[in-house]
């Protein structure tokens, strides 16, 4: 048995510190050294070209012309050329909100604030309750009104006068909204053994809609969605993509809905039969409360896919945030200046989305850290 | 238990051939048996309803817009320029049918090429997540999560846009006086087809079916006898030697039809077109970063106990990774891969945004044309079922083969 104190040396300095991370992580090898160069090089190279190209070299503001518009010459002659972001200052308010009256155009904007808020009162999980269906309920209604107007002395604005951001988060968010309670029916209605007739039903839904692209969805709303109403009757243009995507997003949340329904464990079921409760009680007291928590993060994920998605109302020519983008770049006056522009939107959509799957990850772990227990 | 052995408390003649006994529906709210029906009943008379009432209302528009219903509009002449058709297409006397079936070809066409690719591109960024080089690992961190955060439609746009600022053909980029890049796409020089090539193509496929044979009696006679005869000489040969003597053979023709600047294009050679090409980029990259993180953690959900075993078994590290490691990755990979190889084909229906003509481009058309809406969106979807149907039964069958047999 030793005897004496154990003398605390510190590791070799080989092995720690600055120096050795580099050798470990970038040095490593003959090949880990020779990639390390290679890639830091393009990297330094482009990433000094992309500065050089968007802050040193950029363009502002360009001078107004005759007749009023700005006169964007500069950005094309310009040498050594660099990113013309005069465009975005001149354009954003019509990306962001499309066609909509100039000077209500505050009401888009709160609207936009409003689901942010929503967003993030939804985000918190003290937030977690029955109440939270109320603050949907009046956040979408207020939303409803603060785009129709008509009432409280707010101008009435048409549906195809919007545009641009909002339009975007009304498809998601409003699609979401639609769908998640129909996603769960759908869910139900497949694991129900004992009702093969609704079960065919349900398989059949989920599996067309999942077969086929959300164009095709969109083309069936846009062309044939009028053969179905009556005759006279022509739903308009962003109700019938709404309906398209509300479809779309039930079959795709089915599945995730179904998956957290397989992961209960069986005793759940068997424990709320035992107890004598009925089918919905079991279903609205035992079940869901646990499946859906099981499966928030895929909800997320779904999300995400759904935000991205909405971009695809381009094709059948709704002004949501990508088509407002894509019609500011057909400006003449702003020719060739498209990279700009699909920064800018790449920028609002990726900072929704970062947002989205970050939470999603956060709250997956923190979910795992009460399982691993 | 497996169905043959006998159940020890079961005596008597076996149960299985009996009916269960068949229960009375009591006339009550409270026999589930009857209350199933009931709600059966009423849901699918619900669901048959409304599609009654759609029904109706959709043959009255119809009545009403004078547009007859049916198939017949697809032997009638189309008139649709198409700018890439892989099988003849001339648009003053080509059918619908004809376009639609080009429209097909060309969806297939990108599909497999964006599977292939995007698969290839994923397995390197996954697996360069997972690199040791701390540089490596942080790109492909980063385009895994840029790109995901992207719309693949703005992602699309860009590509195109971009391909589009490319210079005109007098002014292109070339590599040699063969491929040239330019605003009309890139143009590579073709081989000129003779039999000869069809023979050592022929002759090519028969080896890969060798060498698989080859390679099954390899490792029969290595579990019989403990030595492996060794394999790749022979595929070598298979493959390289016989199909090089067939072409030998038929006096080894080899001419190139290089594309050739004449005037304000290229003439001659093989064009990828800038529609492709950007459908194709941005497919690929896109679904690249899905399927990367899909390898890496299934790469993550081997444990680092199996591949410490096969090395303590004296496996090479390639081998380890060969024989323990993927086989055992593979498994938790390849459900989501399937998706993600569905997700790839569903989006190629966006090349109408880029102007590509694939199956719902040139449907799009098509109905438009002939106000044959319903049938149009009909043929469309007909078309992804089956495609996806078709990949998933692939998938599905080579999941079963690498699944876990459990004995």
């Amino acid at each position: 048995m030793r005897q004496s104190a154990v003398i605390r040396e510190r590791p070799p300095a080989g092995s720690v510190g600055p120096v050795a991370w580099l050798r470990t992580h970038l040095f490593g090898s003959w090949w880990s050294t020779a990639v390390t160069l290679l890639l830091g090089y393009l990297l330094l190279r482009w990433g000094l070209g992309f500065v050089d190209w968007a802050v040193v070299n950029a363009i502002w503001s360009v001078p107004a012309g005759e007749n009023g518009q700005p006169d964007a010459t500069i950005c094309r002659t310009a040498e050594p050329a660099g990113a013309c972001w005069a465009v975005i200052g001149d354009k954003a308010r019509f990306i962001l909100f499309g066609r909509f009256p100039y000077e209500s155009q505050w009401r888009p904007a709160l609207c936009v604030a409003i689901f942010l808020a929503l967003f993030g009162i939804s985000a918190s999980r003290r937030c977690w309750r029955r109440e939270l269906l109320l603050i949907w309920t009046v956040a979408l209604s207020a939303i409803g009104v603060l785009m129709w107007g008509g009432v409280l002395g707010l101008e009435f604005v048409p549906e195809d006068m919007w545009g641009g951001l909002p339009i975007t988060l009304i498809l998601a968010t409003f699609g979401l909204a639609f769908a998640f309670p129909l996603s769960v029916l759908v869910a139900l209605g497949r694991r129900a053994t004992d009702l093969p007739a609704v079960k065919i039903l349900c398989v059949l839904y989920v599996e067309l809609i999942r077969g086929v692209p959300l164009v095709s969805l969109l083309f069936m709303a846009s062309v044939m969605f009028p053969l179905f109403m009556p005759v006279g009757m022509n739903p308009d243009k962003l109700l019938r993509a709404q309906v398209a995507f509300i479809l779309f997003a039930g079959a795709y949340l089915a599945e995730v809905v179904r998956g957290g329904l397989q992961a209960l464990p069986k005793g759940q079921y068997e424990a709320a039969d035992a107890l004598g409760l009925s089918y919905w009680q079991k279903t609205g007291l035992i079940i869901l409360p646990q499946a859906l928590r099981l499966v928030i993060p895929p909800l997320v994920n779904t999300f995400i896919g759904f935000f991205k998605d909405t971009s695809l109302v381009l094709i059948i020519g709704i002004l949501d945030l990508l088509t407002a983008g894509k019609v500011a770049m057909a400006d003449p006056v702003w020719q060739g200046v498209g990279t700009e522009i699909y920064l800018f939107l790449g920028a609002i959509y990726f900072a929704f989305c970062f947002a989205m799957s970050k939470y999603s990850r956060r709250l997956e772990r923190s979910f795992g850290r009460a399982r691993n227990r | 238990m497996s169905a043959t052995t006998s159940d020890p408390r079961r005596s008597g003649p076996p149960l299985s051939g009996r009916a269960a006994p068949r229960r009375r529906i009591h006339l009550s709210w409270s026999d589930p048996l009857l209350r199933n029906i009931v709600w059966q009943v009423l849901i699918v008379g619900v669901v048959a309803g409304a599609v009654w009432y759609l029904a109706g209302n959709t043959a009255r528009n119809l009545a009403a817009r004078h547009i007859a219903t049916g198939f017949g509009f697809l032997s009638h002449n189309a008139g649709i320029p198409i700018g890439e058709h892989l099988i003849d297409y001339d648009p003053s006397t080509s059918t619908y049918g004809r376009a639609i079936l080009i429209g097909v070809l060309n969806t297939l066409k990108v599909s497999v090429a964006g599977i292939v690719l995007a698969t290839i591109l994923g397995t390197l960024i996954g697996v360069g997540r997972l690199s040791r080089n701390w540089l490596v690992a942080r790109i492909s961190g980063v385009y895994v999560e840029a790109l995901r955060d992207l719309p693949v439609l703005l992602q699309l746009l860009f590509w195109y846009g971009l391909l589009q600022t490319l210079p005109a053909p007098k002014q292109s980029w070339h590599l040699g006086e063969a491929v040239f890049l330019s605003n009309r796409g890139i143009k590579v020089p073709l081989l000129d087809w003779q039999p000869a090539h069809g023979w050592a193509l022929a002759a090519f496929v028969l080896g890969v079916f060798g060498t698989l044979a080859w390679r099954r009696a390899a490792a029969r006679r290595q579990a019989n006898t403990g030595i492996r005869p060794p394999v790749w000489p022979v595929a070598l040969g298979l493959l390289g030697g016989v199909p090089l003597l067939v072409w030998a053979a038929f006096g080894a023709p080899f001419t190139l039809d290089v594309p050739v600047l004449r005037g304000f294009n290229f003439q001659g050679g093989g064009t990828i077109s800038p529609e492709y090409g950007a459908l194709l980029i941005g497919l690929v990259t896109y679904t690249a970063a899905y399927i990367a993180e899909i390898v890496r953690s299934g790469i993550q959900a081997v444990p680092a106990g199996q591949s410490e075993a096969a090395a303590a078994l004296g496996l090479r590290p390639g081998e380890a990774l060969r024989l323990v490691v993927l086989p055992q990755a593979m498994r938790v990979i390849i459900p989501p891969m399937t998706s993600q190889y569905l997700n790839l084909t569903k989006n190629s229906s966006l090349a109408v945004a880029v102007g590509y003509q694939d199956v719902v481009s040139i449907g799009n058309t098509t109905l438009n044309q002939t106000g044959q809406a319903i049938e149009g969106i009909a043929l469309i979807m007909a078309v992804y079922l089956a495609i996806s149907l078709s990949i998933s039964l692939f998938m599905n069958w080579y999941n079963a083969r690498i699944a876990l047999v459990e004995r």
